[in-house]
């Protein structure tokens, strides 16, 4: 970089969107400020003591003019809150094609992982103009995925599901921070983002180790943990058959429905009995404490995988 | 010594022991008290200041270690949030004047006076127990679980500190309240109140209803990390976010704990150093009711990218947008206030310029962290960081200053030197500016707060950035010397030195221990500086 840094750069769909708003409430703050800022230095030079000025007729208070500005101010007020909303609702909507990255924060570093099962810590590899979301979790205490080229910031918070997405819109290395403080060496929680031209990604997956994809891992733990057992019908126990679950309506015992996200998934591993499906018996053991958020995000990644609203792999 | 403008009957006169002061139910002397302590704390959290400013001259984190990074940066968020500015103007100028103000002999309750302050120090002793025995390293906010499950430091020991010391602000709300509504003096209707007055009642109010949740929270905090009882801890069921709605539930209303008085004290000194009525009194009386209101509705702009939903988002943000009008009113009405005045720079004005101009600033960014996508970026950056130490420091502490030196004559009895004050309130206003502007720039280029080390390209915003601090260090510790030498070595003040017109200037510099001589009766609007003054 060179010269002095005044603004971050623009590299992520949201970033031109953010910016002008940014932009905008710098100009209202520098006229409003100016405005000021020359009134009360008028005031002050003008009707300093003993000055001559004209000092007839003052006012105690004046009516309209502090509805005027009272009204104004409110109007300001939302003006910037509707336009602050709507690019703030865009994140919670990404785009359904998203290619799905798991990426787990722990003291004190960032782990990755692609669809490929490819691995990696405190960088992470993405292609531009393409949308990415990044499941987020916690191993220890809260963390927050932040990437200010991108203007995202998301929150890793133990014991919950959160996500963040982005379409990278300029080929770079950009920092990747930890936002949220994590303890000792939480500013060394940072690493490098890198995006790269799909052809590159591409060649950067291929030169990667092999290793299984979270759904191949996801599908050997829901072996190996004796998930099949019940849910696959095979067993002297009856429980529902997970195919096509995510992303579709569940009904559920005390007769609300539901639709099974992430969260949904997660939490009906980890504490079945909180939201029990209509017409089951609440006899799954809870396996809160038992599994690491890596496993889990590989067990949820291998039901989603089950359903035709799965994420393409 | 002779000489002393000290009359026998002052408050000042009567017993110069320490069993006297310690034991005195007497708010003026029971305001020195405060003053004391909370003067040592401002210095020992100003102290942790220039050594994190010091840390991040260079990128690399090479002055101390990560981990005392942490515990300094704790100590001072701790120390300058719950042991110097929550108390600060309230227990100190509001202790001193609010009696004075309205025309009584005392608070209400002088005994609950006493305790209070004892209930302060005997809460601080424990968090500085904490903080010699090594300190704690979770930051201000006592976030779980790093709070409950991760840190090893002395937290129980310092939050139960933090918990006594919100008791001792419930007194003072309780004091104070009570005191407004029973002891004003005949004539002294509510639309007759000093600003001053109406914003230690919000404030009040504010302490007392928002400071048991805090303890609550804290309470609830410590019985996770003792006893484990898994409130805040996902493997037990319990929600890490419910800590930061219950911590923020408080903690946002603090924040007008620490600016309201502020907003009193202007209104006071910009009136009488322009000699006009404030511009819209009943205005800035109702706004600042309205702010104590809306204050306690918008915690959950603090938590817009942690994971809570996108609605409670929207409305988090529209409440915020809200409570920014009647901040926004002040300022209009401070700045009229202005016109056709007969204005004057003695030191109180020169700090309430200042005052003005910061407490501005620091207002116009927060509408950035109220928009939400924005707020996406900058929240948990430097910005934020600069944001609230404009209000907090720019806005509280200068008004702080603007009241100590324009009350300093009261509670003396002795003037300050001008000319000092003034090249003080200047060099304050530049070395802020200097150490929080740079600041800005830093959180919008992504620098995150609470880092130990960073990546080299922000450092010349973190040089500037510390190159002020030093100048403003050299702002807050002059008046430490000539206020000092002022109480021994001062001209005798005049009983109303300023030609002010609230009920405190009619009695004498310093005030008889009962406070008036005669009980007075009020039968003017406040602020009545049109009729002609006995001035000069």
């Amino acid at each position: 970089m060179t010269g002095v840094p005044f603004a971050p750069p623009e590299a992520s769909n949201f970033a031109r969107e953010i910016d002008a708003l940014f932009y905008a409430l710098l100009a209202f703050s520098f006229a409003l400020g100016l405005f000021l800022t020359v009134l009360v230095i008028r005031y002050a030079i003008k009707y300093r003591r003993g000055s001559g000025a004209n000092r007839q007729g003052k006012r105690m208070r004046n009516l309209p003019l502090e509805v005027a500005w009272t009204s104004s101010s409110l109007v300001v007020g939302i003006v910037l809150f509707g336009w602050g909303a709507e690019l703030y609702m865009q994140r919670f909507h990404p785009p359904t094609n998203a290619l799905h990255i798991l990426g787990v924060g722990k003291q004190w570093m960032w782990k990755f992982q692609h669809p490929g099962g490819q691995r990696e810590i405190d960088e992470l590899h993405v292609p531009v103009d393409e949308p990415v979301i990044v499941e987020l979790a916690s191993e220890d205490v809260i963390h927050s995925f932040f990437v200010p080229a991108f203007r995202v910031k998301q929150d890793a918070v133990p014991g919950m599901s959160t996500n963040v997405w982005f379409t990278a819109t300029k080929a770079g290395t950009y920092d990747l921070f930890c936002a949220e403080f994590c303890g000792t060496a939480h500013s060394a929680m940072a690493g490098n983002l890198v995006a790269m031209t799909p052809q590159d990604y591409a060649a950067w997956l291929e030169k990667q180790p092999t290793v299984d994809s979270p759904v191949a891992e996801g599908a050997a733990l829901y072996r190996a943990l004796g998930c099949s057992g019940c849910h696959e019908g095979r067993g002297a126990v009856r429980a529902p058959d997970l195919r096509n679950i995510f992303g579709h309506p569940v009904a559920l015992a005390n007769s609300s429905t539901t639709i099974a996200d992430t969260a949904y998934i997660r939490d009906s591993i980890l504490d079945p009995d909180k939201q029990i499906a209509a017409g089951y018996a609440p006899i799954m053991p809870a396996f809160a404490g038992l599994i690491g958020e890596s496993e889990l995000m590989d067990l949820v990644a291998y039901i989603e995988s089950l359903s035709d609203k799965g994420a393409p792999s | 010594m002779t000489a002393r403008a000290i009359q026998p009957h002052s408050y000042l006169g009567e017993d110069w022991g320490i069993a006297a002061w310690l034991t005195s139910t007497d708010h003026k002397r029971i305001a020195w008290l405060y003053f004391v302590a909370i003067t040592a704390f401002f210095f020992l959290g100003g102290s942790m200041a220039v050594l994190i400013r010091a840390e991040l001259v260079t990128p690399a984190g090479d002055l101390v270690s990560d981990d005392n990074y942490n515990r300094i940066f704790t100590i001072h968020g701790v120390v300058m949030v719950w042991f110097f500015l929550i108390p600060s103007v309230p227990a100190t100028l509001g202790n001193f004047l609010l009696p004075l103000m309205i025309g009584a002999r005392d608070l209400a309750f002088p005994r609950l006076n006493l305790a209070s302050w004892y209930v302060f120090v005997g809460g601080s002793l424990f968090t500085l127990f904490a903080i010699l025995m090594g300190g704690i390293d979770t930051g201000w906010t006592f976030y779980t679980p790093l709070s409950t499950m991760f840190a090893n430091g002395w937290v129980t020991t310092a939050i139960a500190g933090v918990v006594i010391v919100g008791f001792s602000s419930i007194m003072t709300g309780i004091n104070f309240i009570v005191t407004t509504h029973t002891l004003r003096a005949k004539g002294l209707t509510w639309f007759r109140l000093p600003i001053f007055v109406w914003t230690l009642y919000a404030t009040s109010l504010i302490l007392v209803l928002a400071t048991p949740v805090l303890a609550a929270v804290l309470v609830l905090l410590a019985l996770d990390r003792v006893a484990g009882i898994g409130i805040f801890d996902p493997a037990l069921g319990g929600d890490p976010l419910l800590y930061q709605h219950l911590f923020w539930f408080y903690s946002h209303p603090a924040v007008y704990i620490m600016i309201l008085p502020g907003m009193g004290v202007v209104s006071e000194v910009i009136p009488c150093f322009a000699r006009r009525p404030l511009f819209g009194y009943t205005t800035v009386a109702l706004a600042t009711i309205a702010i104590a209101v809306f204050g306690f509705l918008v915690w959950g702009h603090h938590m817009f990218v942690s994971g809570q939903s996108a609605y409670a988002g929207l409305v988090f943000s529209l409440l915020s947008y809200c409570v920014a009008v009647p901040s926004a009113i002040k300022v209009f009405n401070w700045s009229l206030t202005l016109r056709k005045g007969e204005i004057s720079f003695e030191a109180p004005m020169l700090y309430a310029l200042c005052f003005m101009a910061l407490f501005t600033f620091g207002g116009l960014s927060g509408l950035f962290l109220a928009a939400l996508a924005v707020d996406v970026h900058l929240t948990d950056t430097y910005f934020v960081v600069a944001h609230f130490h404009y209000i907090m420091v720019g806005g509280m502490v200068t008004a702080y200053m603007a009241g100590l030196h324009f009350w300093w004559p009261k509670i003396t009895g002795r003037m300050y030197p001008e000319l000092p004050s003034q090249i003080a309130a200047s060099i304050l206003f530049v070395g802020f500016n200097l150490t929080f502007f740079p600041q800005f720039i830093l959180g919008f280029l992504g620098m995150p707060r609470r880092y130990h080390a960073y990546p080299a390209e922000f450092q010349i915003w973190n040089d500037l950035s510390s190159a002020g601090a030093l100048l403003l260090a050299v702002g807050y510790a002059m008046p430490l010397f000539y206020l000092g030498w002022s109480i021994f070595r001062g001209a005798p003040a005049p009983d109303n030195p300023w030609g002010a017109t609230g009920l405190e200037w009619q009695t004498s510099s310093p005030p008889p221990a009962g406070n008036f001589a005669q009980t007075p009766v009020v039968d003017r609007p406040p602020y009545d500086y049109e009729l002609p003054e006995g001035l000069e």
